[in-house]
């Protein structure tokens, strides 16, 4: 049996008197550092009528602030050899720089001063209203299976305006949108209270300490919003929809759970990411074997927690996500029969502790490999923070995956229900019965 | 609730405040590497990075061939190739990897066929098992072939969905017409009629070992690493090299192809020109002189189309390289009702370039850029040894790679010019504009050099 390596990952934090949370993870093997700043707002904060606003505001926070005229950012960025991006999830908006390590100072300036008093403009405003609308064409409505499942799912499983709306957004409510919405809304999320700081990489602790209160003690602090419950009740039936996709050459489904949760236990949400690789990891998984090979019925299938393929990235409520694409000859009904089955077949039996075993280490080796990337890391160092008060966890995920029990998935197995899911049917011509 | 306005927000008592200086710059160490020959013509780079107990590995096996039937018997072939050996079947393969935490998937090109991998370190071995399994006995059993065969239709007809795709392939019968170079994916009944026969003839005549490379990168002794490749795929050995395929024929510039696809909302841009390679002597000028046109977001041509008009998400124009030679490709994607516009922007910036050449402040940035961007983008297991199997497709080593900080540091502002003069010129690209084509031929004929369909 391989043993498998525990990532060892120091951690340092600090809380600002303003508020700002900050998490420092010093590692000396690559002349690099990366630095985060996670938002607690995403786009199920946004006002009913803005739907994008969260992710439209997201590219304002780069036009420029107090201290750097629009396209300075990106200029003294990557003038420093570095590079930027910004990501907007249903709970937090990230932002991050990874660059040289000679430039920390100059990353820590740049969050703090957006931080403090970003510039928003109405010229700006427009100018990344068409940008955005782009961004849409690019991925959804110029291409097949566009939002599929992250944007045409949550309105099948969801009621609530937050959890069910697209985090996109309609044209219409894009256009709509204001310098005062900008206004309000940073003032009410984009408190420093409200964010969490993450430093990885190349630099002393006590000089990042110092060059942190050195840009950020004086952003002022601000009343932290209250942050509203997203929960709604689990679906009481199987709801079904079906969707036309003139784009697409092939149909294609995907079934959406309700995960537990996580902050009732990151065992009991574990287990569903285990249950993913279970079924979905590889030749040898369970619908891999089934459904791809030995009865053909797919072309390609996948599991996964969450929407974007990442576990722990969002609080409850949050979707455990089945995706198939399958050849118009197969029924879908047989796609879904056959899943059901296998589901059934694990909730009944478990996993064999030989399929575990390989589980663990695969899972182990896929974090590795991403958080080798200093910007995954710090990536994930701030969403666990943020979401869940626990940087920690990028280091003691391999372990939880590595003890969980076979009853554990048996268990999870079994919570996913034909009578409370939700089933997106996407079909690529008008005509076709769902 | 009240808030503060915009202008309030946007401003504090102190003022603007000075950018910090860099601090001290810090060099990447050296990683030590075995860069060796194999008795069997296998060229094998192995190197140190241990940050993660990790092994990354890449195979590259030229893989050229001008037979029509090569590109889908080729794809077949990637396919399969991990798909059955007399030892192992497709299950078992995937346990046996999965077990030291490893992955390992096949790919094919018009140059190459590549095999990448990665395992925890402790299962190297095991991951070298695997692969000397399959290049020597890989058994292409009747079932599997006939399975993925299907898939691959299957998965062409979605590529082929994609406006990526559709914009790639219509730009390569642009550049290259019928060479064999331009099929990057064959066609579904071609596929449809791969035999098993076939696909082992053609493993037995082309996956052979001289002229190939492998690339081994993370958590390893690299002498040892090296050992244990020669161990492992000992058996591997053929009397003949592996086939490159000849140089492409130099691009000249030429009318862009406006090629119309039904129901498009936005149009694909791609506009290309011949380039130099890595290993040429102007390459480190003419790779900054294209940060300065497009190669990053603070370029001319990213900032005109996207942050100043608003036609574009994204804007880049990068290289691409082949065992003989290189282009550059500028891509944008754009809404119909902005398509011609941002052609006009797009021809402009490419002009400019040419007669407003890159000013010392210019080409600082974007040398700094391509210095820092190497570093980050190496820093990784996963980008270094990716790094070294492209370079070493070029004959390249990482040698090189190091050296190539100091290359950019002597390029001088004279020299960017020059590059940007001889290689930006409008009349030199070619290209197409793939998109709704009812709405696009007015007003791209108005502005001329496009060829409607």
């Amino acid at each position: 049996m391989t043993r498998i390596p525990t990532p060892t990952v120091e951690l340092h934090r600090e809380t600002l008197s303003n508020g700002l949370r900050v998490v420092l993870s010093p590692d000396q093997t690559a002349p690099v550092v990366t630095v985060g700043v996670h938002y607690d707002v995403g786009f199920r904060s946004e006002p009913e009528g803005r739907t994008g606003f969260a992710h439209l505001f997201e590219h304002l926070m780069f036009q420029g602030s107090e201290s750097l005229e629009k396209l300075a950012h990106f200029r003294h960025v990557q003038a420093s050899g570095g590079s930027f991006n910004g990501s907007t999830h249903p709970d937090y908006t990230n932002y991050f720089e990874v660059l040289p390590s000679a430039a920390l100072e100059r990353a820590l300036f740049m969050e703090a001063d957006r931080m403090r008093a970003p510039r928003i403009t109405a010229e700006n405003l427009r100018n990344q209203v068409d940008v955005v609308k782009e961004e849409i064409r690019l991925n959804v409505l110029n291409r097949p299976y566009g939002g599929f499942p992250w944007i045409t799912l949550p309105p099948v499983l969801y009621d609530t305006f937050p959890n069910a709306h697209n985090g996109y957004g309609d044209f219409s409510e894009l256009e709509a949108a204001t310098v005062d919405d900008c206004a309000a809304f940073f003032d009410a999320y984009y408190a420093p209270g409200n964010a969490v700081l993450t430093v990885c990489g190349d630099f002393q602790v006590d000089t990042a300490v110092e060059l942190v209160h050195r840009h950020f003690d004086d952003v002022p602090g601000r009343p932290v919003p209250l942050r509203p419950s997203f929960g709604e009740p689990q679906p009481d039936r199987e709801r079904r929809q079906g969707l036309t996709d003139p784009l697409a050459p092939l149909p294609a489904l995907a079934i959406g759970y309700r995960l537990p949760d996580p902050t009732a236990g990151f065992q009991g949400y574990l287990a569903y990411e285990v249950l993913a690789s279970v079924l979905s990891d590889g030749d040898s998984s369970r619908f891999e074997q089934r459904l791809v090979h030995t009865d053909a019925l797919v072309t390609d299938i996948g599991a996964s927690c969450g929407l974007f393929g990442a576990p722990l990235d969002a609080r409850d409520p949050d979707t455990f996500t089945i995706t198939a694409i399958h050849p118009s000859t197969v029924d879908v009904n047989r796609v879904i029969e056959a899943m059901d089955e296998e589901i059934a077949r694990l909730a009944a039996d478990g996993p064999d502790p030989d399929e575990l075993a390989r589980i663990t280490a695969r899972w182990a080796a896929t974090l590795f490999r991403e958080h080798d990337r200093l910007v995954s890391r710090t990536m994930a160092i701030g969403a666990f923070e943020l979401l869940h008060g626990r940087a920690e966890l990028v280091g003691e995920l391999p372990v939880m995956v590595a003890t969980m029990g076979a009853e554990q998935v048996a268990s999870a197995a079994a919570t996913l229900r034909p009578d409370s899911r939700a089933v997106l049917i996407v079909q690529p011509e008008l005509g076709q019965e769902a | 609730m009240t808030h503060r306005s915009a202008e309030q927000i946007g401003r504090t008592e102190l003022g603007p405040r000075p950018l910090p200086p860099l601090g001290p710059p810090r060099t990447p160490i050296a990683p030590s590497v075995v860069d060796t020959v194999l008795d069997s013509g296998l060229r094998v780079i192995a190197v140190r990075r241990p940050a993660v107990p990790m092994v990354e590995l890449r195979l590259e096996i030229p893989f050229g061939d001008t037979r029509r039937t090569h590109p889908a018997r080729a794809e077949v072939l990637a396919m399969t190739l991990l798909r059955g050996t007399p030892r192992r079947d497709r299950f078992a393969i995937d346990k046996v990897l999965a077990a030291v935490g490893g992955d390992m998937s096949a790919g094919v090109d018009p140059e190459h066929l590549s095999v990448s991998g990665s395992a925890l370190t402790s299962g190297l071995d095991v991951l070298l098992d695997v692969l000397g399994d399959a290049l020597t006995s890989a058994s292409y059993p009747t079932n599997e072939v006939a399975r993925e065969r299907d898939r691959l239709v299957e998965r062409l007809t979605m590529n082929r969905s994609q406006p990526q795709v559709i914009a790639r392939e219509a730009l390569q019968r642009r550049r290259y017409g019928n060479h064999p170079y331009a099929r990057e994916w064959p066609e579904g009944d071609a596929v449809a009629a791969v035999t098993p026969a076939a696909v082992r003839a053609l493993h037995r005549r082309a996956v052979v070992p001289g002229g190939a490379v492998l690339v081994l990168v993370g958590d390893i002794v690299p002498a040892r690493a090296v050992e244990a490749v020669a161990t492992a795929l000992a058996g591997w050995r053929a009397d003949h090299p592996a086939t490159e395929l000849a140089a492409l024929p130099e691009l000249t510039g030429a009318d862009l192809h406006l090629v119309h696809r039904e129901g498009a909302v936005q149009s694909q841009l791609r506009l290309s020109a011949q380039a130099v390679s890595r290993d040429h002597e102007r390459y480190p000028a003419l790779q900054v002189a294209n940060l300065v046109f497009g190669g990053y977001f603070s370029s001319r041509w990213v900032e005109n189309l996207r942050e100043d008009k608003g036609y574009t998400y994204s804007a880049h124009c990068g290289f691409e390289f082949t065992r003989h030679g290189a282009t550059l490709i500028a891509e944008a994607d754009t809404a119909s009702e902005a398509t011609a516009a941002a052609l006009l922007e797009t021809r402009y910036e490419l002009g400019r370039l040419v007669v407003v050449p890159p000013d010392d402040s210019e080409v600082d940035c974007a040398r700094q850029y391509a210095i820092g961007s190497l570093t980050i983008a190496t820093s990784s297991q996963r980008g270094l040894a990716g790094h070294l199997a492209t370079l070493a497709i070029l004959g390249l080593d990482l040698d090189w790679l190091l050296a190539h900080t100091g290359r950019l540091q002597a390029v001088t502002t004279g020299q960017v010019a020059e590059a940007a003069a001889e290689f930006f010129a409008p009349s030199r690209f070619t290209g197409v504009v793939v998109g709704d084509g009812k709405r696009l031929a007015d007003p791209l004929a108005a502005l001329g050099g496009v060829e409607l369909p």
